[in-house]
């Protein structure tokens, strides 16, 4: 079960080797925060697999957005998706998985911890930022921001709320070397179910399955910039999606590039789930995703 | 002769990053376009552009397609990318690098010297006698990628890479040689280290180098290191930084 604190990212420093970090979903860390009035980029709890037990020294507000994990405010089914009203002694606690993967914990006010270099996410490799560098412990005690007056009570609308499950087609764009990758190649990454295997971690998500093969100029190239759902292949033929704490640069071939707006389902997915590969053109991923953000943006 | 034309391509990556190729593989002048293009789209101040990644040969623009459309911003880059000849590069460093070379500290030195038919003082002479160019920064924060190391010292990677190692490490692999600013794992072949800390997120500014910057290695013995350590935990230590001509 990790947990730690993050917000949208550090942007700005990748030109100096640091990862942007951040929440891997995005998404569910904007509607999170839409929920209980905050900054779409105050700071959150991002959990996975497993929720912690939280127990509450104040009144306040909280949702859960992203994973279902079962959540119960003193031993009583929550939903998630809602702003949900806490009160002093409260305690918050989940049951058990039962989709996605990563579920985002926001509190009005946000999670007050200290801004390093410009942002409050955690970046475990360098233990920077976040709550003292690190995942989150038992015993660990939150501070909270002001909120900003009185909390809405709001929802999210079903329209908005990813389904979550295995077995899914992602939409990806073709990358800068996909003429580095034989025809029998590109046919298999395009047509083949692949696995998430356990070396999957928030730096990325190691696929198992067909191999993606190259031509003779091989996997290597000089290192060259990664965004955010980049899909690189390295010599195995075995393809690896670079999610948020991915480096800013590397040295392999990049096939495709996974759409903003898929995402969010690719950060729900865990070890065992298949996927599949889809490629459309980037008019319209970016349609799709303004799309999508304009109904986010007539929520707050 | 004539020069040729500078030839830019401008290539997608995904739906919220372009990539700017300067040209094909690891050159200055190459690299000097990449800066200077970094140099000028921050001029600008394009709306909707939220990072940068430079390296050897490329420029990677990072935006928010919601606030700016792909086909909008290529006219952008493209406006900015023929307009590059004007750009005035800020002032690039050359910094002075103390290393404690071998012991403890460079642990494979003997295997470097060993491998190209040396003795460890000439490795020490030879890695300390070069000026080296930041052509990027990556792998991890605060990682300088160099370029002009002497082809008499290139060492293939460690057989069995190291779980740990330390801060500060100098290390060389094939062609490249390079420091090591956190503690991570890596299979370099380590040949020193140095008491500066490349990256300290609490001092300004928080990476002590920057694409375009030389770096140039200096010996130090092991009390020198030492004395040098205790300045820069104190934020007292001076370090040489003079303007690259």
């Amino acid at each position: 079960m990790l947990t730690t604190v993050q917000d949208k990212g550090r942007y700005g420093y990748q030109r100096y080797g640091m990862p942007i970090a951040g929440a891997m979903d995005v998404f569910s860390l904007r509607l999170a925060n839409l929920l209980v009035g905050n900054d779409e980029n105050a700071a959150c709890l991002e959990t996975t697999f497993t929720g912690p037990e939280i127990h509450f020294t104040a009144d306040g507000a909280v949702a859960l957005t992203g994973a279902d994990m079962g959540p119960a405010v003193n031993g009583i089914p929550v939903p998630i998706n809602k702003t949900l009203k806490v009160t002093r002694g409260d305690t918050l606690s989940f049951s058990g998985l039962r989709n996605g993967f990563r579920t985002y914990i926001s509190f009005a006010g946000g999670i007050d911890v200290p801004s390093v270099m410009g942002s409050r996410s955690t970046y475990l490799r360098a233990n920077l930022g976040g709550f003292a560098g690190r995942a989150m412990v038992a015993g660990d005690e939150l501070q909270l921001g002001e909120t900003k007056g009185g909390i809405r009570e709001a929802s999210i609308p079903e329209g908005l709320i990813p389904r979550y499950q295995s077995g899914q087609t992602i939409r990806i764009i073709s990358g800068p070397e996909v003429s580095r990758f034989t025809m029998d190649g590109i046919h298999s990454f395009l047509t083949s179910e692949y696995r998430i295997t356990e070396k999957s971690d928030r730096m990325g998500y190691r696929l198992s399955g067909k191999s993606v093969t190259h031509t003779e100029a091989g996997a290597d190239i000089i290192s060259s910039g990664i965004s955010r759902g980049t899909v690189q292949v390295p010599g195995n033929g075995q393809p690896i999606i670079l999610m948020a704490d991915r480096q800013s640069s590397g040295g392999y071939t990049r096939i495709a590039c996974v759409i903003s707006a898929d995402l969010t389902l690719v950060a729900q997915m865990k070890p065992g789930d298949t996927i599949r590969f889809l490629e459309v053109t980037i008019d319209k991923a970016q349609e799709i995703f303004a799309e999508r953000d304009l109904l986010l943006r007539k929520l707050s | 002769m004539e020069k040729d034309k500078l030839t830019l391509q401008y290539i997608p990556s995904g739906d919220s990053a372009f990539i700017i190729k300067a040209g094909e593989g690891i050159s200055e002048e190459v690299n000097t376009t990449v800066r200077k293009l970094l140099v000028s789209l921050e001029n600008w101040k394009i709306e909707g552009i939220t990072d940068f990644i430079p390296s050897y040969n490329e420029l990677m623009v990072c935006y928010d397609p919601t606030v700016t459309g792909y086909r909008h911003l290529l006219d952008i880059l493209r406006a900015c990318g023929n307009d590059i000849g004007a750009v005035e590069l800020p002032d690039a460093f050359t910094i002075d690098v103390p290393v404690v070379y071998g012991g403890e500290s460079g642990p494979d030195i003997q295997d470097v010297a060993d491998h190209n038919y040396l003795l460890p003082d000439d490795v020490i002479k030879i890695h300390s006698s070069v000026i080296y160019l930041v052509y990027m920064l990556g792998f991890t924060p605060g990682f300088c990628y160099l370029g002009g190391m002497d082809k008499r010292l290139a060492t293939p990677r460690r057989q069995a890479p190291r779980l740990k190692i330390p801060a500060g490490s100098v290390g060389i692999a094939g062609n490249q040689s390079g420091i090591y600013p956190i503690e991570s794992p890596g299979g370099w072949h380590l040949i020193g280290k140095t008491p500066l800390q490349l990256f300290n997120p609490d001092r300004q500014p928080e990476f002590l180098f920057s694409a375009g910057d030389r770096i140039r290695f200096f010996p130090v013995t092991e009390d020198e290191f030492m004395t040098i350590s205790e300045e820069v935990k104190k934020g007292i230590y001076n370090l040489k930084r003079i303007k690259t001509v």
